[in-house]
Formats: structure tokens, C-alpha cells, sequence
């Protein structure tokens, strides 16, 4: 039996039906048409499919569609505005964080809700906040560097 | 730092504007009109007889469009070496190992696909199971393929230079082994591939694949369609390492899908099913006899190993060449022997992975080096310098090193990581917790021949200029797999053509494109590099003679800088042209201005003298390597090298490892991106760490792996990796485009010797088994205990 949830989703309010069964993601990627939510495991174990749910890391794979009624959900789609990149974004561009991108709208969502609650983390702090963010590309260095740059230069 | 404005610079990868705002585009992203799903059955045993296959329950569940088992597709061989053909489609006569592919269903939605593949009834007769590769060559075992004796799927026995003369003059020589865990690739992009049938029978599969190109002619082979029928596109792939360069049963089961239902047909792996498929890091076991001269020099190595190779070849004809091969450099070592088995069992077959063959036979060496120096009483750096080679040389299996840092990329980190003051007194292990140790390594910069015996270019490339001015669009059959080969290809196009690297776009990673053999054996900069560099210059030198004629000049007298054409001899009155230019631009606002002519208007001036301006560019290795048997694997027309110095901390009460800094430099001849090249050498030290100390498939007694998930699988997080410091070495190799060799595999060579090393250096114990677990480090510090009150 579907289900009609109404949710906002990257500022927009949607409502939807659902099967109960229906996670997050497949709520996101197939039925919203934001693909840029990645499916790495399903299982909780990469961090690739993470989102904001009022302002807080998730995994969109573990979480079902219906839990997410009335929540505000923020996707790697709301990080530019009108084009422009997020400072935050450019810094992964600048540093080179950036291999295979699979891993890369994970790794922005959480480390934008870090930075929105530590605008100035140190290093392990930044390493503490990805480290469910799965990355097997770049040993991590770089994405660090890049976090760290943001808050360096500070929220332009 | 050069004189190239594009060149070795730190530019920003073409592909991260989509890539951090979720546009950039993974097979499983696509979707087409009236687009079905897949699903494949996998064997639940690990060896049995088929006796039936009955599909009935499955064809007749609401929604399914098509089954198909090996009745369907035929059971042509095929495989990665057209000498060790042994894989079909679908199992038909039995399966080998847990997860080999029996059928596969399209469907109108993923669940129903699944659900019908639950309704597949498939009966067994069970086979006695193989699964130690160190008696799967027993007398009375299992065979797993007719055409493998003794389930001995490949051997190498070489012997270069005379093994027992270095025998007879070596002041020390030890033995000592060491064996390792089949792994996993651990890619983040689970395969996926979506194919599709036009009117035409044209076939185009996107497929997160490395290989594009072979991909084709596999498809077109095993399902006897027309090879120019077949295009496969390689969209953004989330990385691959060596697994999805070969041909997969999805791959072709979801073509055939497609031409049966004549309708698009998805598939995506679960996490399982990556786990399942394998065709990654095979197990090693390695035993290798090293002999020295009281000097330090090396007098010879005789090696040894075993390789399992799980069910099928795949990759692995040339895994167990590169296991021996790679260890000719980077030292001089005049006398080599070496016997290599792949043996076939019960498991996932293995392939390719990042540092292929070679990783395991460095580990060890690099590692007897140290011991070696130990006994000498000898510093371990030392000793390593003292044996490097040198540009010019030839390795005893004749591989001939055209340029070679290795000098100094071991003193740069030696120096980078204060060696000297951290490593305390010669030949002591400090045996307190704390740790550093060295390594260094040597890797192909692209492999000499193609799988398949041909004269076939390497790369070819394509450049076309937009015809209305201004554009240039590369066309490659290159795959960019996130290793940066796209950015590597408009960075060259931009540098040869004097444009900005926003004016190029790159159309890669796609058959119908160009010819490239793919992303493996570390090729990619080198060799579609050659290949665009000259369609480049052949474009530009299109460009420089229209314009040339148009202004009855000499062509030489002309040059492109920064988007605008100059001239070399004196001002050139160019209005005529701008004058033309502007004519055929009227009520457009962006119209060109200044002295000079630009890039666009050469252009246009381009495509009104000649038609569309194309430019190509080709490159294929000359003939490389010795003539004795398997001499073709390991040979390339540069190598790369590597060197690294590993700290650690490690808890001597519960073995607990911290590997706390890790500097690496590379020899890559030259950075044609000096981010992307750090970006190479960190991740290859990420997975070469997880490897060292946490990395291993774990089988149970049935050949079923317990840890098919990426929780159990342990992969280094953040918090694992330490602070990685990355020095680039430039030899300028001749052979290279613009000096440029190898980065991508290289790098991961020195990676898990120098942890071992540092661990000893921590302990006082050596562990002869990976990963490295903190139980095998309590267990081993234990038993020195013992020895000790003994
Ligand atoms: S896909 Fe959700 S954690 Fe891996
Ligand atoms: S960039 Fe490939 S997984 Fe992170």
C-alpha cells in the first residue's frame, strides 16, 4: 500500500507516493530524479548515498522514504545556487579532492554540516566528521586539505 | 617551474564542475524509454555438475520479459587471453566457484527481476572442492577445468643470467616468504551496465567498465554479433583499480538481454555481487632466496611462488609473468630465477588490481633487502642506493630503463623524512613501539603488447575543430575511470593548440571514438598522450597553413599563444581576415577584438580554406622485449619508480598498528598534472596500506566468503590514514610525451614493504603473512618471548 508523504527537498516541498519498503534513496535518485545521491553498499557501510535530514548526515540508503515525512532533506543538487559553486565545492576543485566523484556528494554533505557547526575544524576533527565517508581513491588527503582550506579562507 | 603554460600545472580536473554538483553521469544514473531491469543468478555452492535447469517459474512470473541460461547464449569460450579461453556466458556443464553465473532475467522492475531469479530451480551434483592453493597441483585433487592439469593454469619458469654462480659468490644469502589474502577492488561505484538494440542491430552498452575496447571485441566474439555493430560507452566511472578492465558475464548477459526483449535492459551489481564477481588482488605466496655480496651488492634472487587464482584466468596469464618479471628493477641484479604457478580453485577469480602481479614479489624482496642489510650492518637506504640502476641500463630480463629517478626519489624521501635522525643507530630495530622503514619500487609505464596478438595502434586520437571557430573537441577511446586521463588529454590539446583548457572538450572512453586499449598496465598519459599530442600539432599545423595561405606568408612564420595567432617575423596585418570575420557576424555582441587574430577567427579561416579541420594522432610501442617465452609481459617503453618511507606506532601489548606518516616520491618522468599525480601516488598509498594491515577476503569451508560487505571488508577510513607527503621526481623519459611515464600503479609498489619494514623496526618481529593483523603481531611478540627465556 502506497503511502503519501509530503517532505521539502532541497527547499522544495514534494509530495509523494510510496511504498512502505521505499528507501530514502531510491525515493531521491529514482522517483525525485536527483541522481547525484550515489548507492555505493545499501548497507550503511560507505557513506556514499549521504544526505542532510534536517541538517544532519545521513544515509539515505538506511532510511526509509516514510521516515522522512516532514523533514527538510538537502542533496550535493542544493549546493550551487544559480551556478555558482559553493566555496566549499570550489575547494574540492582547487585542492584536487576530487578522483572518481563517486564518493564526492557524500563527502560534501558531511562536510558541510561540519562546517556549519565548526566553521574552523582542525584537522582530526575533519577526519573524525568523513570518516564514515568511505573514499578509495584519493587516501583522503587532499578532501582534507580541501575542508580545511574552506575554513581557512572562511564562508565567502 | 617550465616553460609550458598548461603543462605541469596544478589545473583543475575537466571533469569536477559535474562531478561536485551531482551531474556528472554513472551508468546507473542513465535511464532510457521503456527501459528493462536485469538480474543474474549466481551458484550457491562453490563446484558441482548442473544436472537441470528449470526456468518455467521464472518465465511465468507477471512482469518478466525474458530468462535466459547457457541454452540461450551458447557456451562459445571466451576470457581476458585468447590462450586461456575458459569462461562461458552461463555455466552449462558445472560451476566453480560460489557466485559463478547460471542465468539471468529482465524484468519490468528491479524486484520482480530478483524475484524471478529466486525462482529459478537449478539441481547439483556437488564436486570435491578446492581451495588451498597449495595443494590444489596435489595428485587426487579435483580438477576444475579439463584444460587445466593439476589445476595449473599457467607457469613461468626463467632463468636469467647464471643463478648459480651468484649462488657461489654470495657472502650472505637468506630465504624467507611471505603470503597474502585474495582482495577486493572496494571501488565505490558498484559495476553497472545498461545496453541497448536500435532497428539497425547496432548494440551500445554503457558499462562502467576500464576497457572499452576490449569490452567490444568480447561482446561481439561471445555473442557473434557484427563487431562494428557493437559500441560501448564508459560514462563516469567511480573507480576500478583493475577489476572492471575485463569482460564480465553481466556485461554480456545484459547485451543479450537487450537483443532478445529489443528493449534497453539495466543492471547494477549489489555490494555482494561486487564481492562475488572478484577479479581482483590474487593470493601470493612467495618464496624468495636472496644472495649478497659482503660489499652490499646484490649477487642473486631465486623466486618462487604460488598464485590462486580462484575459478577462472582472467587477467591472470599475466599476473603470474608480472609477479616475476618486475623485479629485474629498479636494482641491479644480474642473476634472476624465477618459477611462477597460477592455480585454479574454488573461488572468485582473480585479475587485475592496482600494481598488478607485482605487489606481493616487491613486498617480500624490499623486505629481505632490509634483512640483508641488517646482517651486513648496513643502513637499509644505504644499501638500497648502492644497487640502483641508473637511465641506459638493462635489467637481466631485458627490460631497458630509458630514464630513472630512483636515485632520487630515495634521497628525496630519505631527506623529506629525516631518515638519518629517525631511524637511530645502524642495524638496530628499536623494538619500543615506534618505527620507520623504507622501500622502493618499479612498475611498467604501460604494458609493450595488446592482449590479443595484433598490430593494432594503442591509442589513436581524434581533434576536430568546431567548424563555426573557436572549439576544439578531442576524441578518444581512452577511460578516464577517475584516474584524470580526460584532463590529461585537454591539457595536452590545449598546451599543443596555444587555446585555454575551457576551449576543449574531451569525448572519451567510448569504442566508435578512437582506438584505445584502456585504462590499465599504467598506460594511459603515455600512450594517448603520444596519440593526442600529435593529432594536436596536426590540427594546429591545418590551422597555421590556412591562415598561412590566406595571408600568402610562410606557415612557419606563424604561432599560437594564448588564443591569438602571432606572428614570429615582424607585425602582420591580419584585417583582412577580421574584416571577413566580422562580416559573417553581424548582431553578434562577442566579436573579436585587438591587434591580433584569435584562435577563433584562425579557426574559422580554417574550416573556409579546408572543410572541417580534423587531426589525428596514433601510437603504438616499438618492438620491445627479449625472445625468450613469455618475454612480451613486463616489457613497456618506460618504467616508472618509486620510492617511500613508512613511520608507525605500534601498541606491543595488542598489536594495534598506526601507520602515522607516510612520504612517498614518485619518478613520473614528468607532471602533466602536479595535483593528479599526487592525487595517483596518495591513493595508491591508501590502498596499499589497507593491504599491508587490514585488506583480506575471507572464505569459510564451502568457498562462500564471510566478509562480502564493505563493513567486514576493511578498507582505511580517514582516521586510519596519516598525513600523506608526496614528492614528485621528474627524469624526463624519452619515450614519453613531453617527458611524462607512470604514476597510477607505480606508486603503490613501495607502499606495504616500507610498513613491514617500519613494523620490524617497531617489534624486533617480522610477520610473513598479510594483512598484518594486530593478533599476528601478539602472536608473533609472543613467541620471541618465549624464545628469549628459553
Ligand atoms: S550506500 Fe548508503 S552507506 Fe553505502
Ligand atoms: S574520489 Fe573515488 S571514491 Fe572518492
Amino acid at each position: 500500500m502506497k503511502k503519501i508523504i509530503s517532505l521539502t527537498v532541497n527547499g522544495k516541498v514534494v509530495e509523494v507516493a510510496v511504498e512502505p519498503g521505499r528507501t530514502l534513496l531510491e525515493l531521491i535518485r529514482d522517483d525525485l530524479n536527483l541522481p547525484g545521491t550515489k548507492l555505493g553498499c545499501g548497507l550503511g557501510d560507505c557513506g556514499s548515498c549521504t544526505v542532510l535530514m534536517d541538517g544532519i548526515p545521513t544515509f539515505s540508503c538506511l532510511t526509509l522514504a516514510i521516515q522522512a515525512e516532514g523533514c527538510r532533506i538537502e542533496t550535493v543538487e542544493s549546493l550551487s545556487q544559480d551556478g555558482h559553486l559553493s566555496k566549499l565545492q570550489e575547494k574540492f576543485i582547487e585542492k584536487g579532492a576530487i578522483q572518481c566523484g563517486f564518493c564526492t556528494p557524500g563527502m560534501l554533505m558531511t562536510s558541510t554540516e561540519l562546517l556549519r557547526r565548526n566553521p574552523g575544524p582542525d584537522e582530526h576533527e575533519i577526519r573524525e566528521a568523513i570518516s564514515g565517508n568511505l573514499c578509495r581513491c584519493t587516501g583522503y588527503q587532499k578532501i582534507v586539505e580541501a575542508v580545511q582550506g574552506h575554513s581557512e579562507e572562511g564562508e565567502k | 617551474m617550465s616553460d609550458y603554460r598548461i603543462l605541469n600545472t596544478r589545473a583543475p580536473r575537466v571533469d569536477a564542475w559535474d562531478k561536485v554538483t551531482g551531474k556528472a553521469q554513472y551508468t546507473d544514473d542513465l535511464k532510457r524509454p521503456g527501459m528493462l531491469y536485469g538480474a543474474i543468478l549466481h551458484s550457491p555452492i562453490g563446484h558441482g555438475k548442473i544436472l537441470n535447469i528449470d526456468t518455467s517459474r521464472a518465465e511465468n512470473l507477471p512482469g518478466v520479459k525474458a530468462v535466459i541460461t547457457w541454452k540461450d547464449v551458447g557456451t562459445q569460450p571466451y576470457g581476458v587471453s585468447p590462450a586461456r579461453y575458459d569462461e562461458t556466458i552461463f555455466c552449462f556443464d558445472k560451476v566453480r566457484y560460489v557466485g559463478d553465473e547460471i542465468a539471468a532475467v529482465a524484468a519490468i522492475d528491479p524486484d520482480i527481476a530478483r524475484e524471478a531469479v529466486n525462482l529459478i530451480r537449478v539441481d547439483f551434483e556437488p564436486l570435491p572442492l578446492v581451495l588451498d592453493p597449495l595443494h590444489a597441483m596435489d595428485e587426487g585433487q579435483s580438477q576444475l577445468h579439463e584444460m587445466y592439469d593439476h589445476n595449473i593454469c599457467a607457469k613461468v619458469n626463467w632463468n636469467f643470467g647464471d643463478i648459480e654462480e651468484g649462488r657461489s659468490e654470495a657472502a650472505i644469502l637468506r630465504t624467507d616468504s611471505l603470503s597474502s589474502k585474495m582482495q577486493d577492488g572496494a571501488f565505490m561505484e558498484p559495476q553497472s551496465i545498461l545496453a541497448e538494440v536500435d532497428g539497425a542491430d547496432n548494440l551500445t552498452m554503457w558499462s562502467s567498465t576500464q576497457a572499452p575496447h576490449y569490452i567490444q571485441r568480447t561482446i561481439a566474439m561471445a555473442l557473434n554479433h557484427p563487431l562494428h555493430k557493437v559500441r560501448v560507452i564508459k560514462p563516469a566511472v567511480g573507480g576500478g583499480f583493475g577489476p572492471k578492465a575485463s569482460c564480465s558475464t553481466a556485461e554480456l548477459a545484459i547485451c543479450m538481454l537487450a537483443l532478445k526483449t529489443r528493449r534497453p535492459v539495466k543492471f547494477t551489481f549489489d555490494r555482494e555481487q561486487v564481492f562475488l564477481h572478484g577479479r581482483a588482488r590474487h593470493q601470493f605466496h612467495h618464496t624468495m632466496t636472496t644472495g649478497i655480496h659482503r660489499d652490499g651488492t646484490l649477487a642473486f634472487l631465486e623466486h618462487k611462488c604460488i598464485l590462486d587464482g580462484g575459478a577462472y584466468a582472467s587477467f591472470g596469464i599475466a599476473t603470474v609473468y608480472y609477479a616475476g618479471s618486475l623485479l629485474g628493477g629498479p636494482y641491479r641484479l644480474k642473476n634472476m630465477k624465477y618459477d611462477g604457478y597460477r592455480v585454479v580453485t574454488n573461488k572468485p577469480a582473480c585479475g587485475a588490481q592496482r600494481g598488478h602481479g607485482a605487489v606481493i614479489a616487491r613486498a617480500l624482496f624490499e623486505v629481505q633487502l632490509d634483512r640483508l642489510a641488517e646482517e651486513l650492518g648496513m643502513d637499509p637506504v644505504e644499501l638500497r642506493l648502492k644497487n640502483v640502476m641508473e637511465a641506459g641500463e638493462t635489467t637481466c630480463n631485458e627490460l631497458f630503463v630509458s630514464s630513472f629517478g630512483m636515485k632520487e626519489a630515495l634521497e628525496a624521501v630519505r631527506d623529506s623524512a629525516a631518515w638519518k635522525r629517525k631511524r637511530g643507530e645502524l642495524g638496530q630495530t628499536r623494538a619500543n613501539g615506534t618505527g620507520i622503514g623504507a622501500a622502493c619500487g618499479f612498475f611498467v609505464s604501460g604494458a609493450g603488447y595488446p592482449i590479443y596478438r595484433s598490430k593494432t595502434y594503442h591509442a589513436t586520437v581524434v581533434i576536430k575543430l568546431e567548424e563555426v571557430g573557436g572549439g576544439v573537441t578531442v576524441f578518444s577511446g581512452a577511460a578516464d575511470i577517475g584516474q584524470g586521463s580526460d584532463t590529461v588529454l585537454a591539457m595536452i590539446t590545449a598546451e599543443e593548440l596555444g587555446v585555454e583548457l575551457n576551449d576543449i572538450r574531451v569525448e572519451s572512453g567510448d569504442s566508435s571514438r578512437s582506438v584505445d586499449l584502456g585504462a590499465y598496465s599504467s598506460r594511459t598519459t603515455l600512450m594517448a598522450g603520444h596519440a593526442c599530442r600529435e593529432a594536436a600539432q596536426d590540427v594546429k599545423r591545418q590551422i597555421l597553413q590556412a591562415v598561412a595561405t590566406r595571408l600568402e606568408i610562410p606557415p612557419e612564420s606563424l604561432e599560437i599563444k594564448a588564443g591569438k595567432v602571432i606572428s614570429l617575423t615582424g607585425e602582420i596585418d591580419f584585417s583582412e581576415i577580421r574584416r571577413e570575420f566580422l562580416q559573417e557576424h553581424k548582431g553578434f555582441m562577442d566579436t573579436p577584438e585587438g591587434p591580433e587574430l584569435t584562435f577563433r577567427e584562425a579557426s574559422r579561416i580554417a574550416f573556409l580554406e579546408l572543410g572541417s579541420v580534423v587531426g589525428t594522432g596514433k601510437y603504438k610501442p616499438p618492438p620491445l622485449g627479449g625472445s625468450f617465452k613469455g618475454a612480451t609481459v613486463g616489457t613497456s617503453p618506460a618504467f616508472g619508480c618509486s620510492a617511500q618511507i613508512a613511520e608507525v606506532k605500534v601498541d606491543l601489548e595488542t598489536g594495534e598498528v598506526s601507520v602515522e606518516r607516510i612520504t612517498g616520491a614518485h619518478d613520473c618522468g614528468f607532471a602533466i598534472n602536479r595535483t593528479q599525480v599526487e592525487g595517483q601516488m596518495q591513493g595508491s598509498m591508501m590502498m596499499g596500506m589497507g593491504e599491508a594491515l587490514m585488506e583480506q577476503k575471507i572464505f569459510d569451508s564451502e568457498g562462500r566468503i564471510l566478509n562480502r560487505n564493505l563493513a567486514e571488508y576493511k578498507i582505511p577510513t580517514s582516521l586510519d590514514m596519516p598525513h600523506l607527503e608526496s614528492i614528485i621526481v621528474e627524469s624526463n623519459e624519452p619515450n614519453g610525451p613531453y617527458g611524462a611515464k607512470e604514476v597510477g600503479e607505480g606508486a603503490i609498489m613501495p607502499v606495504i614493504p616500507s610498513i613491514l619494514n617500519a613494523i620490524y623496526d617497531a617489534t624486533g618481529v617480522r610477520i610473513d603473512e598479510l594483512p598484518v593483523t594486530p593478533e599476528r603481531i601478539v602472536e608473533a611478540l609472543q613467541k620471541k618471548k618465549l624464545e628469549n627465556e628459553l
